[in-house]
């Protein structure tokens, strides 16, 4: 159906932290054999969902050039994004905005809203006179519920979380991106303002064309949002699919667990219990071959220490599953 | 159990039940060089006997500080201007120093939220657990004491050799395990956990979940548990007391907390919480909190009140039992009970 080239492809991206010459002991394999696909068109919400150090944050930090990965591939409209050069590498870093999880880490705390899009506008050379570059500050907070007056002249520790995301999201939009990686951009602010960052992601998205990488531990807001997920588990795709179909009929040990131990906010709905001994963290031993979930998994058989499970087709709109008890005889 | 909101018998949920924490118009402040930020402004509560009661609230609202009170270990600049803790009926507040260390882990225990920072990394999980019963209760046999914190161990499901690790050697889960297991060494009557599961993956923070309520359970103690994951609080807690900017607004069982709120505040706090059952347009809200130092005349909330009215913004609303054991400070239910 789609020929047409991607947005943001991933292939068999690895990355491996240690193991070199002096530490061969401390190998860690963060991420590995991940494959991605995020379609020039519509602009959609991709989640990549995991537990701490399941490798979404170290998938981030690839595609945003910040670590190089030790095999495979980020490709930007078709192009490796280690090659782009010049207008082309410019362009990347342009389209390509990042907003994190802390949105008071980010800013320097001694210099006034103003000066972070003073920088951008500086940066993005375009020329522009001073009534000109307020017009598109103005626009651009406009775009996430804010007003110039608002927050421009104040300095970080004046403004609320809330505030502070939505000025990071003003900044990332300026840029007139295609993609906004997002990194845990609600787990740090309340649940009402929560509900207001969200809100600003969906609209980029349908209003704009923005499409967004929402990395997140928090499957609850995916499911509100998200189009496309990726659950990792300690480096690689335990499950992917459409969002609604992964959350509603999970079919992977590891995530049928992970979802079941999502507290439901009703007291009416019984939460689901976790089965005895099988989530004892001391069982998280690296594996060396075979499925990484292994030590945790209920459904575990012999023949998943031998090798790690490919994806298997597990439902409809391209649903997948890493785990033998789907292999198709 | 948590009786039905519908109960038509008048207090049916603290019926028959005993008060173990009573707090009585507690008010602490910060103070600033710019005037006192009014973190908790005057709140009173019960806690009753084997019940889990949910402190919920933004950040900022102060039920950090106000379980921190009751702890009588709010940092400076805070100070406690005035209230009364009673536990058991005798009051903790206006205690030496001496008297206060003598009795703070025996009657009231904290349960911190981040576990990986709360343990002395170079000792032994064994000897700080020990040190804290050697404190309060004197020498005891070696043998005793092992036995003592092995039975603990059993009892929060951590497995014997823990015993002998220091910390670092301890996965998450099992560092908030043996935080609990401190919490208990006492059998202390009440104890305050602050987020106790936040900084853990969600598998292992529904095993350590289970361990609180089985803990509960088993001993019978209090809990008053401070989060703002609501989805934790609606299936660990018997009853919430919602908090805003310093004030209680709303104090009820949990069923009605979630499906019957009173509060313009919870009516919001709930809608905003995404489900992973089902899937609903995000609810927005605009409008920020009063500056805390200088608080308008009225309700906390008018401010970003959907329903605000004249009144709201003269006199704050005194709380009434609207419905059975569901308390609510809100001119909505009642102006003229309110103001007589």
């Amino acid at each position: 159906m789609t020929t047409a080239t991607p947005l943001l492809e991933v292939r068999n991206a690895t990355k491996i932290y240690g193991g070199g010459f002096l530490q061969r002991g401390n190998r860690v394999v963060a991420l590995q054999n991940f494959s991605m696909v995020i379609p020039e068109k519509p602009a959609i919400i991709t989640t990549i969902a995991g537990e701490s150090g399941s490798g979404k944050t170290t998938l981030a930090n690839a595609i945003l050039g910040f670590i190089s990965l030790t095999s495979g591939q980020i490709l930007y409209k078709g192009q490796d994004i280690t090659t782009l050069k010049g207008q082309a590498a410019t362009a990347y870093r342009r389209e390509v905005q990042a907003v994190f999880q802390d949105p008071y880490e980010v800013y320097n705390p001694f210099y006034r809203v103003k000066h972070i899009y003073d920088m951008v506008i500086a940066h993005l050379n375009l020329g522009y006179s001073k009534a000109q570059a307020r017009e598109l500050i103005e626009q651009s907070l406009r775009v996430v519920g804010l007003r110039g007056e608002e927050v421009l002249e104040k300095y970080p520790h004046q403004l609320s979380g809330g505030q502070r995301q939505r000025v990071m999201v003003a900044r990332a939009y300026m840029m007139n991106p295609r993609l906004i990686i997002a990194d845990e951009p609600v787990s740090a602010v309340d649940a009402s303002l929560r509900a207001m960052i969200l809100d600003v992601m969906l609209k980029l998205r349908d209003d704009l064309g923005v499409s967004f990488l929402y990395i997140t531990h928090d499957l609850s807001t995916a499911y509100q949002i998200g189009d496309d997920i990726y659950v990792l588990y300690q480096g690689s795709i335990a499950e992917r699919g459409r969002t609604v179909d992964v959350i509603e009929r999970p079919k992977h040990p590891y995530v049928q667990m992970l979802i079941s131990s999502v507290p439901v906010p009703d007291p009416m709905v019984k939460w689901g219990t976790v089965l005895e001994g099988v989530a004892d963290e001391s069982l998280r031993a690296t594996v060396e071959s075979g499925c990484r979930f292994y030590p945790r998994c209920p459904n575990r058989m012999d023949r998943c220490l031998k090798a790690m499970p490919p994806l298997y087709p597990v439902g409809d709109h391209g649903q997948q599953a890493a785990c033998y008890l789907y292999e198709k005889p | 159990m948590i009786p039905q909101p519908t109960s038509s018998v008048s207090g049916a949920y603290r019926a028959g039940r005993e008060i173990v924490l009573d707090v009585r118009n507690l008010r602490i402040h910060y103070e600033t060089p710019r005037g006192d930020v009014i973190a908790v402004n005057g709140i009173s509560f019960q806690v009753y006997k084997g019940e889990i009661v949910g402190l919920v609230g933004e950040s900022g609202c102060g039920k950090t500080t106000a379980a921190m009170g009751i702890l009588q270990l709010v940092p400076s600049p805070g100070r406690i201007l005035s209230g009364e803790i009673l536990i058991n009926g005798r009051n903790m507040l206006g205690l030496t120093e001496a008297e206060l260390r003598e009795r703070r882990w025996r009657e009231l225990s904290l349960i911190p939220q981040g576990a990986m920072n709360s343990l002395n990394p170079v000792m032994r999980v064994r000897d700080q657990i020990g040190d804290a019963i050697l404190t309060h209760e004197g020498a005891i046999p070696k043998d005793k004491l092992k036995a003592r914190i092995l039975e603990l161990f059993s009892l929060v499901g951590l497995p014997p050799r823990v015993y002998d690790l220091y910390p670092h050697e301890l996965s998450g889960g099992m560092k908030q395990r043996v935080c609990i297991a401190m919490a208990i060494v006492l059998n202390p009557p009440v104890i305050i956990a602050d987020e106790p599961t936040s900084a853990l993956d969600v598998v292992v923070q529904r095993v350590v979940a289970q361990t609180l309520l089985d803990v509960k359970e088993r001993l019978g103690v209090s809990m008053i548990m401070i989060g703002h994951d609501m989805g934790l609080q609606a299936q660990m807690v018997d009853r919430v007391i919602v908090m805003y900017a310093g004030n209680i607004v709303e104090v009820t069982p949990v069923m009605p907390a979630f499906h019957n709120p009173l509060h313009p505040y919870t009516q919001l706090l709930i809608a905003s919480i995404p489900s992973i059952k089902e899937r609903k347009p995000l609810k927005i809200t605009t409008g920020l909190t009063h500056d805390l130092r200088n608080p308008p005349p009225g309700c906390s909330f008018q401010l970003r009140c959907p329903h605000v009215m004249d009144i709201c913004k003269r006199v704050p609303p005194a709380m009434i039992e609207r419905e059975p054991d569901h308390w609510v400070a809100c001119y909505l239910y009642g102006k003229e009970e309110q103001q007589g």
